[in-house]
């Protein structure tokens, strides 16, 4: 395959991927579209490698097989400049918000500003308002980031990702750990900024409910594969029984409810090995 | 017996892949130096981090070291009648050997281990991570930065604890023990010679500071990103600093004094 692939109306494109980690394959030979101005959902549970994707889609990390597309350009085959260029269109949320903690919230919306472009302060002071407006906590620029709920932390980090314009966002389960008010305000932001700024948005999560609202296309995978795809409706319908299993939130299913192990009662009769 | 064999393979294979490991990181920084050059408030940032608070605790050993020196001194050289000679001795062994080996010491201590605990935490909390997808190279924006900071602070440091050790040498030798305070200083600039002495001196300080920075980088970023992790990344390196320190003193010395 060589550098420019294209494919129909997609933004990113994953073709035929497999990464493991050790001896564990995280994702064996799965295909993804991701369409442009489309908000799309990778849904699974936890420890199915979905932050492990996102890394593969954004050149962290190379796969053993296969090809990542991102506009046009084959990610793992781009030169490190070309790379970094390419990023500078990729915004992208982390879990934990990885805001930098050495600097309030205005520097660090500030900060891909300053690394990148040579605009006079007075620019990237409105510039960075701007920003913090549309997340709306223009009102939070002097705190530190030890001072921001993780909700907030988000939102800065929110902030921070469309700074610079970037054709589109990943989100790495941006709604885990948060409250109800503050997942709704995520929810809200994710899609109306999707709208507004004309982006393409990859939602990594397993809160079924938030994702499934505003997503355009899901993918659920499990075991590094995919077992099912389609629009929201078109997922709470499917006849899988893992998706079944997942969307509803049943315990035990295709996914068991015990982690593998020996026979219950060997195990309990067995002496076992002493810790001292 | 095959279990040990086995070990000590395993181990070695896992210390020489480290040392590749931390042999490209040290090119990485080192490239990354150009272009921490036009950007003067980052390395100012860090001088004051790696260096500026590191002032203290090098003024205050360094007096009692060389006030210890000036004790020990007076009475091995009391003995032979020789006491005037007290600040060539205080002085010598400062600025060869004590001043730049244990200002090393304390800056693997104090800002070796706060590196690699800041570097870590940033890696552990995908701040490194973080700034590689908004299309920054941490090596560059961090990394650089404070390894030049340590590189050029470590000299500085060795020459402050020194300068403060003679004067604490002095304060004991002749404010408490009576030695001529002429005779201190005279004896001191007629035998220590710039070039063999304190140029020696510099140039050790600035290899410890060299080692002890990319080692305190090195482990923190090749931390283990959860706090025991980077708990034992900064034990690690103390010990492996000091281990460093020390043995390459003793290369330097051989090197620089063996032949007289």
């Amino acid at each position: 395959m060589d550098n420019s692939v294209s494919t129909q109306n997609s933004l990113v494109s994953v073709q035929n991927l497999s990464f493991s980690r050790g001896n564990k394959k995280i994702f064996d030979d799965i295909s993804l579209e991701f369409e442009r101005g489309k908000v799309t959902a990778i849904m699974g549970p936890s420890g199915t490698g979905k932050t492990t994707l996102l890394k593969l889609i954004g050149g962290q990390l190379f796969p053993e097989q296969g090809t990542v597309i991102v506009d046009d350009n084959n990610v793992h085959r781009l030169r490190r400049s070309e790379l970094y260029n390419l990023r500078k269109r990729m915004g992208m949320l982390f879990q934990s918000g990885a805001l930098l903690t050495d600097m309030n919230v205005f520097d660090n919306v500030a900060f891909p500003l300053r690394e990148h472009t040579h605009l006079p302060e007075s620019m990237i002071r409105t510039l960075v308002l701007m920003k913090l407006q549309a997340v709306g906590l223009r009102g939070a620029r002097d705190l530190m980031p030890n001072e921001l709920s993780g909700g907030m932390a988000r939102r800065i980090a929110l902030a921070r990702a469309i700074a610079l314009d970037p054709m589109m966002i990943m989100y790495d389960e941006p709604f885990t750990g948060q409250d109800p008010i503050s997942k709704g305000a995520l929810v809200h932001l994710i899609k109306s900024l999707n709208t507004i700024l004309g982006l393409t948005s990859i939602i990594v999560s397993h809160d079924v409910q938030e994702t499934a609202a505003i997503a355009d296309y899901i993918y659920v995978i499990s075991e590094g594969k995919v077992v099912g795809q389609g629009t929201p409706k078109e997922i709470e319908q499917s006849e899988s029984d893992w998706v079944q299993q997942f969307m509803n939130g049943t315990a035990d299913g295709p996914v068991h409810f015990h982690y593998p192990a020996k026979d219950y009662v060997d195990d309990l009769l067995s002496t076992g090995k002493r810790y001292s | 017996m095959i279990e040990l064999l086995q070990n000590l393979g395993k181990n070695t294979r896992t210390g020489f892949t480290k040392l590749g490991r931390g042999t490209f990181f040290l090119l990485q920084i080192i490239s990354g130096i150009l272009s921490v050059l036009p950007r003067p408030r980052l390395l100012l940032n860090q001088m004051y981090s790696v260096g500026v608070l590191s002032f203290l605790i090098i003024t205050i050993s360094g007096l009692f070291v060389g006030m210890v020196l000036g004790l020990q001194g007076y009475y091995i050289l009391s003995d032979f009648g020789a006491e005037e000679t007290l600040g060539v001795m205080v002085a010598a062994s400062l600025v060869r050997e004590l001043g730049p080996v244990v200002s090393a010491l304390l800056f693997a201590g104090r800002a070796g281990s706060a590196l690699t605990a800041e570097i870590g935490l940033m890696k552990a909390t995908e701040q490194l991570s973080g700034m590689e997808m908004m299309a920054v190279d941490p090596i560059k924006r961090i990394i650089s930065p404070r390894f030049l900071a340590g590189l050029l602070s470590m000299p500085l440091l060795a020459a402050l604890f020194s300068a403060v050790g003679i004067i604490g040498g002095q304060m004991v030798g002749s404010g408490l023990l009576g030695v001529d305070e002429g005779a201190y200083w005279s004896q001191m600039q007629a035998n220590i010679d710039f070039q063999d002495d304190i140029i020696n001196g510099v140039i050790k300080s600035i290899v410890f500071g060299f080692v002890a920075s990319w080692i305190a980088l090195f482990e923190g970023y090749d931390a283990i990103p959860t706090s025991e992790g980077v708990s034992r990344a900064t034990t690690r390196t103390v010990v492996n600093s000091a281990f460093s320190i020390l043995g390459l003193d003793f290369i330097l010395t051989a090197l620089m004094f063996g032949d007289n």
